[in-house]
């Protein structure tokens, strides 16, 4: 009896009609749909928008963004998350022009941004899980005023000039109107991507922010997969201030001021959730193209620079409004498959 | 019951204190292949910290472990996996966002290649997916969609995929903590028949339970605890429940 019950549902074809799961599958390509609703409205509202040049400025401006919520994304979905990353691409990109003052080697200056944005997410990794710390949010809180601090001093609190060609050409260099701050990201992208989905570690994260504890007990190396995914957000913050550093020419202790909200709504927009273990690199990207695009139109249509910040968070409560919409139908179709079988 | 073979898994004289508490004071317990043995007692009795210490959870403070024999250390989860030990704990340890295929592997994914570090590796998920399947359906596990997460399944389907990611894995032994506790009475009913089919294929079996109509039907043997001692073993019946009930309560004294 229990058995043939079995045998019937192991045969019932898996793609019949079924109103939830198109409900959910809605739901995950909402960002998606959002992102295009929101590009139809700008490209209807303002002529100028859809041209090469303009969507090449919206990609560049959203450069930074969208490298930074890349990584943001992969510590959110482990639980954690990092505020450090706007003071570390500060601290980054002072470093950086420290160096190119007394070497003019590009490469070198690349290495040395990079470098710092690594450690600092180090620091934040092995304090949080060496320190037995509740939450991540008080030990990058904590960077984020020490890195800043570190900026400021080390720089006397004066932007720097100067960066070499490298570094320039990656932030402000383009191919046609496509640039090369887009190609970074998109290369970054297909990285995340292919960690996320593909390697081991990927599965890891999902695993450890689906259930630590579970995690432990299933002998994933727990520790070291939270440490790298700060190290990982470091080094983004790393890029961030290459990117930055390049467009601008310096470096300077103001850069990344508020980067991390920006960041934390990309990802939310995205559909990622704090309660971890939820999120793809897809839509944290639309999350961070969706301010960018957000943020253009409203420059391209006049609208008051103060009015902005709360369209973006008007934005941020309708993305995670779609988060708990997902939950209830969630719940419902387990409740509907437990009735099936 | 006589058995020419070594057990599969054995303890001796197991103790185990955390602080003041000795929440194991020298116990035996020994399970044969083929055989499931039943661990009862009241709460508080050192069940779960018993069970601890064979999956690794826990390190014992003294006492000895053979499996067919040989004698063992268990000192993480990794060691008693690699000893062919699985165990079901009582929260299942289920990765809820996951599918069942990557709960099933969730830190032993098979993937390549062997020279990269383990987390670098390119993970195999046809081989993981492939395996998961033909597993549900050996067990008769009813799962309408395999690719679906785990969260979205009922609480009957997640202690079946828990009990059958730990027989996939399990060479030796299983152990299950409260198996049915969250179950209703069909539920509980299809993983008491996985769990007679685990033991059918010559895994030993031990399972920690409650239910006294469920020691009764699957088990072969029990042990009885109580304040971290062995106070009993008893071929479960229907005509010796009360003298079992009165081992665990220890109301004689
Ligand atoms: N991690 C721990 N730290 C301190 N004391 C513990 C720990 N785990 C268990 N104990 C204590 O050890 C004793 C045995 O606990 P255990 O959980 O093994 O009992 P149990 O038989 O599984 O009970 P239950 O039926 O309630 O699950 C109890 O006194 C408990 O308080
Ligand atoms: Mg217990």
């Amino acid at each position: 009896m229990a058995d043939t019950d079995n045998v019937l549902a192991a045969r019932r074809p898996p793609w019949r009609f079924d109103a939830p799961q198109l409900a959910l599958t809605t739901i995950r390509i909402g960002p998606g749909l959002m992102l295009v609703a929101v590009v139809i409205a700008a490209a209807s509202l303002s002529p100028v928008f859809l041209t090469p040049r303009n969507i090449g400025n919206v990609l560049s401006q959203s450069a930074v963004i969208a490298v930074l919520a890349l990584a943001q994304l992969l510590v959110i979905i482990t639980r954690g998350i990092d505020l450090s990353v706007g003071s570390t691409l500060a601290l980054s990109a002072v470093v950086g022009a420290l160096v190119f003052s007394s070497t003019p080697s590009g490469p070198l200056v690349v290495l040395a941004m990079l470098a710092t944005g690594a450690l600092v997410g180090a620091v934040n990794g092995t304090v949080f899980v060496w320190g037995r710390l509740p939450h991540p949010f008080i030990v990058t809180l904590a960077t984020l005023s020490i890195a800043r601090g570190l900026a400021l001093w080390l720089s006397g609190g004066q932007p720097l000039q100067g960066m070499p060609q490298i570094v320039r050409d990656i932030g402000g260099g383009s191919l046609g109107w496509f640039p090369y701050s887009g190609f970074l990201v998109a290369g970054l992208a297909l990285l995340g991507l292919l960690l996320t989905t593909r390697l081991v570690w990927g599965r890891w994260i999902y695993a450890v922010g689906g259930n630590p504890d579970g995690a432990r007990r299933a002998a994933v190396p727990v520790n070291r997969v939270v440490i790298s995914v700060y190290v990982l957000s470091g080094l983004a913050a790393g890029i961030g201030a290459v990117i930055t550093s390049g467009r601008l020419n310096g470096g300077s202790p103001t850069f990344g001021e508020l980067a991390e909200l920006d960041t934390i709504a990309a990802v939310v927009i995205g559909g990622a959730s704090f309660l971890g273990g939820r999120g793809t690199i897809a839509n944290a990207l639309v999350g961070a193209l969706m301010i960018g695009v957000i943020r253009n139109g409203m420059n391209l249509l006049n609208v008051d620079a103060f009015l902005q910040p709360i369209v973006i968070g008007a934005v941020i409560v309708l993305a995670v409004e779609l988060d708990v919409v997902r939950g209830r139908v969630e719940q419902r179709l387990r409740v509907m498959k437990a009735a099936q079988t | 019951m006589n058995h020419p073979t070594p057990p599969a898994l054995a303890v001796t004289g197991a103790t185990k204190r955390f602080g003041a508490v000795l929440a194991l004071d020298g116990v035996d317990l020994a399970v044969h292949h083929g055989e499931v043995l039943a661990l009862l007692g009241d709460n508080g009795a050192g069940k779960s910290t018993l069970i601890g210490c064979l999956s690794g959870v826990h390190k014992l403070d003294g006492g000895a472990i053979h499996m067919d024999g040989e004698p063992v250390e268990i000192t993480s989860p990794t060691t008693a996996r690699a000893h062919g030990i699985e165990t079901v704990y009582q929260d299942l340890a289920l990765f809820d966002n996951l599918d069942p295929a990557a709960n099933f592997y969730a830190g032993r994914e098979v993937a390549g290649p062997r020279w990269l570090p383990r987390g670098l590796r390119y993970m195999r998920r046809g081989a993981m997916a492939g395996v998961t399947a033909e597993v549900l359906s050996r067990l008769q596990v009813g799962i309408p969609d395999t690719r679906a997460s785990v969260g979205l399944m009922s609480g009957g389907q997640r202690q079946a995929i828990a009990v059958a990611r730990a027989a996939t894995f399990a060479s030796r032994v299983v152990i299950l903590d409260e198996p049915t506790a969250a179950l209703g009475v069909r539920e509980s009913r299809r993983v008491l028949e996985l769990i007679r089919r685990l033991r059918d294929e010559g895994r030993a079996i031990i399972v920690i339970s409650h239910a006294m109509d469920h020691v009764i039907e699957m088990a072969d043997r029990a042990m009885i605890m109580r304040r971290g001692r062995k106070v009993g073993e008893v071929i479960p019946h229907a005509d010796n429940r009360e003298r079992i009930v009165s081992l665990i309560v220890g109301g004689d004294g």
